[in-house]
C-alpha cells in the first residue's frame, strides 16, 4: 500500500490549484467594483447589473443556449442511431469504415471542419437554395456533426456493456425490432443519452472556431462575442457572465452525479 | 429410476408431428454449427436436447425461436413453415438462460409485456398475469423489480413471462443452470408439473444429463452439430449407440473386445482388458474376429470375495480406492490386467463388518444382460 505522505498531498493540492485558481480569480473579479481588471475596487454587484442591461451579451448567450440545445438533441438522435448500428448489426460490410468515419470528427482539426462546412453551405446554397445565408441553422447543423461523434462513442460503449439478449427477449414476446428498441433498449440507454446530451451541449456551447466559420450576421454565439470583446480589452461584465455560467453548470453536474451515484448504489444492491 | 412414459413417443401415433425439423444445417462462415438434423417432436412432449458446449444445441434452439435462419432445410411448427417468419411472429416463446428479465420493469410488467404487444385487452392482461404469477407462486412479488428477487424467483418470473402468451411451443435454454443444487431439484419437478398442467410442448436445452434424465419424456444427444441419438432416457442409458453417448450419460466402463461367437440369442467376446470373456444376452451383427466396444455401467457390476462359478463375465482385481457417497459407494478396482474399473454398490446395511476395504482382493462379476455392445 502506498503511503500517502505530505508530498502526495502537496502535489494533489498543487494540481487542483493549477486547475481552479484561474477560474476562482475570475469569479472573485466579477465582484470587483473597479473598472480595471487588475485593481481591486471593493466588493460590488455592479457588473451583474451591467450584464443584465447589455443586450448584446444576453442575446448572444440566449442564442448559444438555443444552438447548443438544438444541436445536442440532433446529435443524440443521430449518434444513438450510429452507435446502435455499430454495436448491434453484426459485422456488416463497411462496418470498420463506418466506425472510423463516425469517430473521425473527434480528431479532425476544428479549422478544417469549419472551413469544409462553410464550403458545403455555400455550394448547397448555389445548387438547391438552402440554407439561405449563414444563420443559426448552419451553426446547429455544424455543431451536430461533430457532437454526434461524441454521442456515438458514449452510446456505443454503453450498448457494448448491455446484453443484447434483452432485445431478443422483447422480440420473442412479440415486439418488432423498433418496438423492442423503444421499450427495452432506450430506457436502459437513458443514462448514456443524458450524459451524451450534456456533453454535446457543452461542446456546442463553447465552440468558437467552427461557429466563426459558419455563422452569419446577427448570429454571433456567446464565445464569439466574448472573444471579440476581449480583443478590445477585458470588460468585467464578461466575468460576471462567466461566473453565472459556472454556477449553473456546477449545479447541474452536482445534481447529475449525485443522482447517478444513487442509481449506482441501487444497482449494486441487486 | 422411474420415468414418465412418453406421451406420444416416436412412432406412437400416426398423427402429424407438432414440430418438424427437416434436415436443417446452419453454417457460420466455414464452421458448421448444426449439421443435417432431422427431428420430429410430438405435441405436449417434453423434449431435452443434451450436449456439451459447442455441440450446436443452442444454435438449434435459436433457429426454432427465429433468431437464426437455417442455412439449409426448414422448420415446421404445427404444420406451418417457419422459413422467413421472424421471431416476433412465431407461436413460440423462449425462456433465456440468463432469464433476460427487463430490469426497469416490475415483475407484473415483465409478465404482461408479451400480452401488451399482442394487443390483449387491459382487463384480460391483468387477469392472465395474476393467474400466471399464481401458477409459478410469485403472486406476492408482482410489484418487485427483478434486482429485488433471488435467482430462483427470477427463474419463476422468466417462466411465467414465457408461458403467459400460451405459446404452442416453449423453448428453455438451460432453465435450471443458474440455480443451486437443492433449488434445481425442487424446480425440476415443478417445471414438469406446470408442463403437464398446461400441456405446452417444451424443448429444453441442457448440458446437464441429470436434468435431462429427470425432465425429459424423450431426449436427443448432440455432438459436433449432429444429433447422435434420440430416445427415452432409459433407451439412451441402457442402449447408447456409441461411446460418446455412453460416456455422456452416466458413468461407464468401456472395453474393447473381439467377437468370438455370434448367435441370434447371445454373443461372446474376448476382452484383453479384463482378461476374460464377455457373454452378452443379445446378438451382435458383426463378423467373427471383429473388434467391438462394450459398455458396462458401474452399478451393474457386483463385487464378491470368493471366486464365482464359471469363467465368463468375471474379472479378478484389487480394490484401489473407495469413495463413500452415503447412499452408495464408488469402488475403484484395479484388475489383474492393470485396467482400472469403477463399480458402485448401494450401502444396504449400516454395520461395517462386511464392508470392503481398500486392498481387498475381489472378483468383479456381472450378468449376461449387464454389458451392452455398442453399434459404433
Amino acid at each position: 500500500m502506498l503511503r500517502t505522505g505530505r508530498f502526495v498531498t502537496f502535489m494533489a493540492l498543487a494540481g487542483l490549484m493549477y486547475l481552479y485558481i484561474p477560474i476562482f480569480i475570475m469569479m472573485v473579479l466579477s465582484f470587483n467594483g473597479s473598472r480595471l481588471v487588475s485593481v481591486w475596487g471593493g466588493f460590488s454587484f455592479k457588473w451583474y447589473g451591467e450584464l443584465f442591461s447589455n443586450d448584446q451579451l444576453l442575446n448572444a448567450a440566449w442564442l448559444s443556449i438555443r444552438v447548443a440545445g438544438f444541436s445536442a438533441t440532433l446529435a443524440v438522435i443521430l449518434g444513438t442511431l450510429a452507435g446502435y448500428v455499430l454495436t448491434r448489426f453484426g459485422p456488416f460490410r463497411g462496418r470498420v469504415l463506418m466506425a472510423g468515419m463516425v469517430a473521425a470528427p473527434l480528431v479532425m482539426p476544428e479549422v478544417i471542419t469549419g472551413l469544409s462546412l462553410l464550403l458545403l453551405f455555400v455550394a448547397m446554397e448555389d445548387f438547391i437554395g438552402w440554407p439561405q445565408g449563414r444563420s443559426i441553422t448552419t451553426i446547429v447543423i455544424s455543431h451536430a456533426t461533430f457532437c454526434m461523434a461524441y454521442v456515438a462513442i458514449v452510446v456505443q460503449s454503453r450498448l457494448a456493456q448491455m446484453d443484447g439478449v434483452l432485445e431478443e427477449a422483447a422480440q420473442d414476446l412479440g415486439a418488432r425490432p423498433w418496438r423492442a428498441f423503444i421499450d427495452v433498449t432506450l430506457p436502459m440507454l437513458a443514462p448514456a443519452l443524458i450524459s451524451g446530451w450534456l456533453l454535446a451541449f457543452t461542446l456546442s456551447f463553447d465552440d468558437l472556431v467552427i461557429s466563426s466559420f459558419v455563422s452569419g450576421p446577427g448570429s454571433s454565439t456567446l464565445p464569439m462575442v466574448i472573444f471579440s470583446k476581449v480583443r478590445l480589452g477585458v470588460s468585467p461584465d464578461v466575468n460576471a457572465l462567466a461566473t453565472i455560467l459556472i454556477g449553473f453548470v456546477g449545479t447541474c453536474v452536482f445534481i447529475y452525479s449525485w443522482r447517478a451515484g444513487r442509481r449506482m448504489r441501487m444497482c449494486e444492491d441487486a | 429410476m422411474e420415468h414418465r412414459s412418453a406421451g406420444a413417443g416416436p412412432g406412437g401415433s400416426a398423427a402429424e408431428p407438432f414440430v418438424r425439423i427437416e434436415v436443417i444445417t446452419k453454417r457460420f462462415g466455414a464452421t458448421v454449427a448444426v449439421n443435417r438434423i432431422d427431428l420430429d417432436i410430438q405435441r405436449s412432449e417434453l423434449f431435452c436436447l443434451l450436449g456439451g458446449s459447442g455441440s450446436g444445441k443452442s444454435t438449434l434452439l435459436r433457429m426454432l425461436a427465429g433468431f437464426e435462419q437455417p442455412s439449409e432445410g426448414r422448420i415446421l411448427i404445427d404444420g406451418q413453415d417457419m422459413t422467413g417468419v421472424p421471431a416476433y411472429e412465431r407461436p413460440v416463446n423462449m425462456m433465456f438462460q440468463s432469464y433476460a428479465l427487463f430490469p426497469h420493469m416490475s415483475v407484473s410488467d415483465n409478465v404482461a409485456y408479451g400480452l401488451r404487444r399482442g394487443g390483449v385487452a387491459r382487463a384480460e392482461i391483468r387477469k392472465r398475469v395474476a393467474d400466471m404469477l399464481d401458477i409459478v407462486k410469485m403472486g406476492d412479488y408482482a410489484q418487485r423489480k427483478p434486482h429485488q428477487l433471488s435467482g430462483g424467483q427470477r427463474q419463476r418470473v422468466a417462466l411465467a413471462r414465457a408461458l403467459v402468451k400460451q405459446p404452442k411451443l416453449l423453448l428453455l435454454d438451460e432453465p435450471l443452470g443458474a440455480l443451486d443444487k437443492k433449488l434445481r431439484e425442487e424446480t425440476q419437478f415443478e417445471l414438469m408439473k406446470i408442463q403437464s398442467q398446461l400441456g405446452t410442448t417444451f424443448i429444453v436445452v441442457t448440458h446437464d444429463q441429470d436434468e435431462a434424465m429427470t425432465l425429459a419424456s424423450r431426449m436427443g444427444v448432440m455432438q459436433d452439430g449432429r444429433l447422435v441419438q434420440v430416445g427415452g432416457p432409459r433407451d439412451l442409458y441402457e442402449f447408447p449407440v456409441n461411446r460418446f453417448v455412453a460416456r455422456f450419460i452416466g458413468a461407464v466402463n468401456l472395453f474393447e473386445a473381439v467377437l468370438i461367437e455370434d448367435e441370434p440369442g447371445h454373443a461372446r467376446l474376448r476382452c484383453a482388458e479384463t482378461g476374460g470373456v464377455f457373454h452378452v444376452s443379445h446378438g451382435v451383427s458383426g463378423t467373427l474376429g471383429q473388434t467391438m466396444h462394450l459398455a458396462l455401467r458401474p452399478e451393474k457390476i457386483n463385487l464378491i470375495r470368493d471366486k464365482p462359478d464359471g469363467e465368463e463375465n468375471v474379472a479378478p482385481g484389487v480394490i484401489d480406492e473407495i469413495a463413500y457417497l452415503g447412499n452408495l459407494s464408488v469402488y475403484q478396482v484395479r484388475l489383474d490386467t492393470g485396467r482400472l474399473i469403477h463399480v458402485t454398490l448401494p450401502n444396504l446395511d449400516r454395520h461395517e463388518g462386511e464392508a470392503f476395504e481398500a486392498g481387498n482382493r475381489v472378483f468383479c462379476s456381472w450378468g449376461p444382460a449387464s454389458a451392452v455392445v455398442l453399434p459404433a
